[in-house]
């Protein structure tokens, strides 16, 4: 914990604080207290509302698949599952494409050309999750159903273990395809905090490793990833973040089961999905409550994510300093 | 990223041109209502020409049945709308009186290479079966017995089904259900259900939208929604054993067969209703309000509306593809009115002034 610190020497040296200073001060309290409050009403309320539903099914809750509204027994396995599945999917397609295209940019990339595609890439980030989804359904689904379901099922489906993740019918939609919208969607986000970090880079660094002869992809590996991975790990935990969160484009192209498969081709669900599709019409208490319980693991995963992001920041942070 | 300041200056001016009209029309006399979505585009026609007759609007949230439920018991709202009727003890502890109000048909659309809408035949059996997984492939023979003039291809059925919870699945489950006691143990009746087989997709465009992309596949949507989005339905076979095609004819004809009078509380599903010419999934959406209105003139105000509904409103529902309640049930309906909706202090509301 760091210790408030001291008021300006301009301030200070007539013995007297101005008043605006204590206003400032105050008022920059209240917003980081208000912001507090919020997170703690939200998990107040989530837990109080999913209490009755964690009541009834015990730990079961988080071990059981069925999801049946008619008899009112809920289990959270499938979007659990469903949810760290699309995100991991959404990293290992996103982080990469997003590192790489920030390095073009600050890097490679003309320099008169730079300004307007960092602009692109940022206007990308704007574009409403609902649209991503609907071109996902419309557009991306029917060409992952014709031209590459098919092919992978052929040619990857008949091998031992591998195989089981690209088998059944090729419908377009499913787990697969809801994590590679996803990982499109965090795509911008990463790659424009990727960029800041690589241009808050100190540019003799820079300079005196092109100066020693380095080339571009050994200052890039050198230099630029080593000084700038704290940053990154910044970055994809944002975009994690979305991933973990993102309803509407999942919605549309996951297809929306409430079952665990093992192919990736299978149609599933997540939990902002499952929300997004059944709070609306949830009738009965338990079943409400149970829906209420997923938000509140939903919400419980991403602090979790966010905890170890931080204790890999503090580890990176330490190993710097060494 | 010239352009990007004036786009949100042009987006927060929309913004707060729009909130000052919702401001405005607050003003004026304005009946409130939540609930379904399946009738949602009938009542929002109704209220349209309603105000242009009378000036008086209506504000309804198509929020769900099951959020319509909620909202009129906690009275936020002068009404609210489910698809899913109350049981009649549920009427009574919440102190609610429900009735009729629009009819509509789901339809199974297939999406069969060669088959165009109304060839294929189906029978509610084979139909609950291929939801529950069990008939798997169109050549299957349960279909081609069914079908003997048509070539189906040797192809997985990719089963589509609604994802939200939904009026139009609590018709089509009831119906199955009806018709197939396997489904009726395993699955059962809701507004959603745990389905043993196939995708969701949200909304009757999301399953439309399966439907029409995925080849060799099923679905159900309303009606309307098939005739909108060109999808081929099916024909299904009857509780008279015949073979019907969806139309707003087929439809009424169920209608007409319900035995409204004999449900308590209007409790009634149309699903299977007998008749040569009945459309199996067949059902009605409710409207609910509180049995003592504490507003006895605003109550009066949104029982008008229904009251002219019913007298007008039938070409426009037929236009959306929904099916008008018939004149008898109207009748019966305002009788309930009067004899179970009172102010506080026990005066009944209907007829009004």
């Amino acid at each position: 914990m760091r210790t408030e610190p001291p008021l300006p020497e301009a301030c200070a040296d007539n013995g007297r604080t101005p008043a605006s200073e204590h206003a400032f001060r105050l008022l920059c309290r209240a917003a980081a207290v208000t912001v507090a409050g919020f997170l703690l009403a939200v998990f107040v309320v989530l837990a109080v509302n999913a209490a009755p539903a964690l009541a009834a099914f015990g730990p079961g809750f988080l071990t059981t698949q069925v999801w049946n509204p008619v008899t009112e027994r809920f289990g959270a396995v499938a979007p659990i599952f469903g949810t760290l599945i699309t995100s991991l999917i959404a990293m290992l397609v996103g982080v990469p494409l997003a590192v790489g295209s920030a390095l073009f940019l600050t890097e490679i990339c003309p320099h008169r050309l730079r300004t307007s595609l960092i602009v692109g890439v940022e206007l990308l980030a704007a574009v409403p999750s609902i649209i991503y989804g609907m071109w996902g359904l419309l557009v991306f689904a029917p060409f992952l159903a014709n031209h590459v379901q098919p092919f992978l099922i052929d040619r990857l489906g008949p091998l031992p273990l591998l195989g089981a993740l690209f088998q059944g019918p090729p419908f377009g939609i499913g787990t697969l395809t809801a994590g590679l919208i996803l990982g499109l969607m965090v795509l911008p986000f990463i790659a424009s905090v990727a960029c800041q970090v690589f241009f808050a880079i100190d540019p003799f660094l820079r300079e005196a490793a092109y100066g020693v002869g380095a080339t571009t992809w050994e200052v890039c590996r050198n230099v630029l990833m080593p000084q700038g991975r704290a940053g990154l790990l910044g970055a994809s935990m944002l975009g994690l973040g979305r991933a973990l969160g993102e309803t509407m484009a999942v919605t549309f192209v996951i297809g929306n089961a409430h079952r665990v498969s093992a192919s990736l081709f299978a149609p599933g669900t997540t939990i902002s999905a499952s929300l997004a599709n059944e709070f609306t019409e949830a009738v009965g208490d338990l079943y409400l409550s149970s829906l209420q319980a997923l938000g509140l693991i939903l919400f419980v995963i991403t602090f979790v994510v966010l905890a170890l992001a931080r204790l890999m920041l503090r580890h990176i942070e330490k190993g710097d300093a060494r | 990223m010239r352009f990007a300041p004036s786009s949100v200056r042009g987006a927060a001016i929309a913004a707060a041109v729009g909130a000052f009209c919702l401001a405005g029309s607050a003003q004026a006399a304005e009946m409130t209502g939540a609930g379904a979505t399946f009738p949602y585009p009938v009542y929002a026609k109704w209220a349209e020409a309603y105000k242009a007759k009378t000036g008086i609007s209506l504000n309804y949230q198509s929020i769900g049945s099951g959020g319509g439920i909620k909202q009129i018991k906690a009275k936020t709202v002068d009404f609210g709308a489910s698809d899913m009727p109350l049981k009649p003890d549920d009427l009574k502890t919440s102190g609610l009186v429900q009735w009729p109000m629009i009819m509509g048909g789901v339809v199974p659309v297939v999406n069969v290479p060669g088959v165009k809408a109304g060839e294929l035949k189906l029978s509610g059996k084979v139909l609950a079966d291929i939801y529950l997984g069990k008939v798997k492939t169109w050549n299957a023979p349960e279909i081609a017995k069914l079908n003997p003039s048509l070539k189906l291809p040797k192809k997985p059925i990719a089963v589509v089904h609604r994802s939200d919870g939904s009026g139009t699945t609590f018709l089509f489950t009831s119906y199955l259900a009806a018709v197939n006691p396997e489904w009726k143990d395993k699955v059962g009746v809701s507004t959603a259900v745990e389905w043993p087989a196939g995708i969701g997709g949200k909304g009757n465009e999301g399953v439309a939208n399966f439907a029409r992309q995925t080849p060799d596949s099923i679905g159900y949507v309303e009606y309307a929604y098939a005739l909108q989005n060109k999808l081929a339905y099916t024909q299904l076979s009857n509780k008279d054993g015949a073979f019907v095609k969806p139309s707003s004819a087929t439809f009424q004809s169920a209608a007409a067969n319900a035995d409204w009078a004999q449900a308590p509380g209007f409790s009634l599903v149309l699903a299977n209703q007998p008749g040569k010419t009945s459309w199996p999934i067949t059902g009605a959406s409710f409207i609910l309000m509180h049995a003592s209105q504490a507003a006895p003139a605003r109550a009066a105000e949104v029982l008008k509306f229904f009251s002219w509904a019913y007298a007008n409103g039938g070409k426009m529902a037929e236009a959306l593809d929904y099916v008008p309640m018939p004149a008898n049930v109207a009748t019966m309906v305002a009788g309930v009115w009067t004899e179970q909706i009172k102010s506080a202090d026990g005066k009944a509301i209907w007829p009004a002034k």
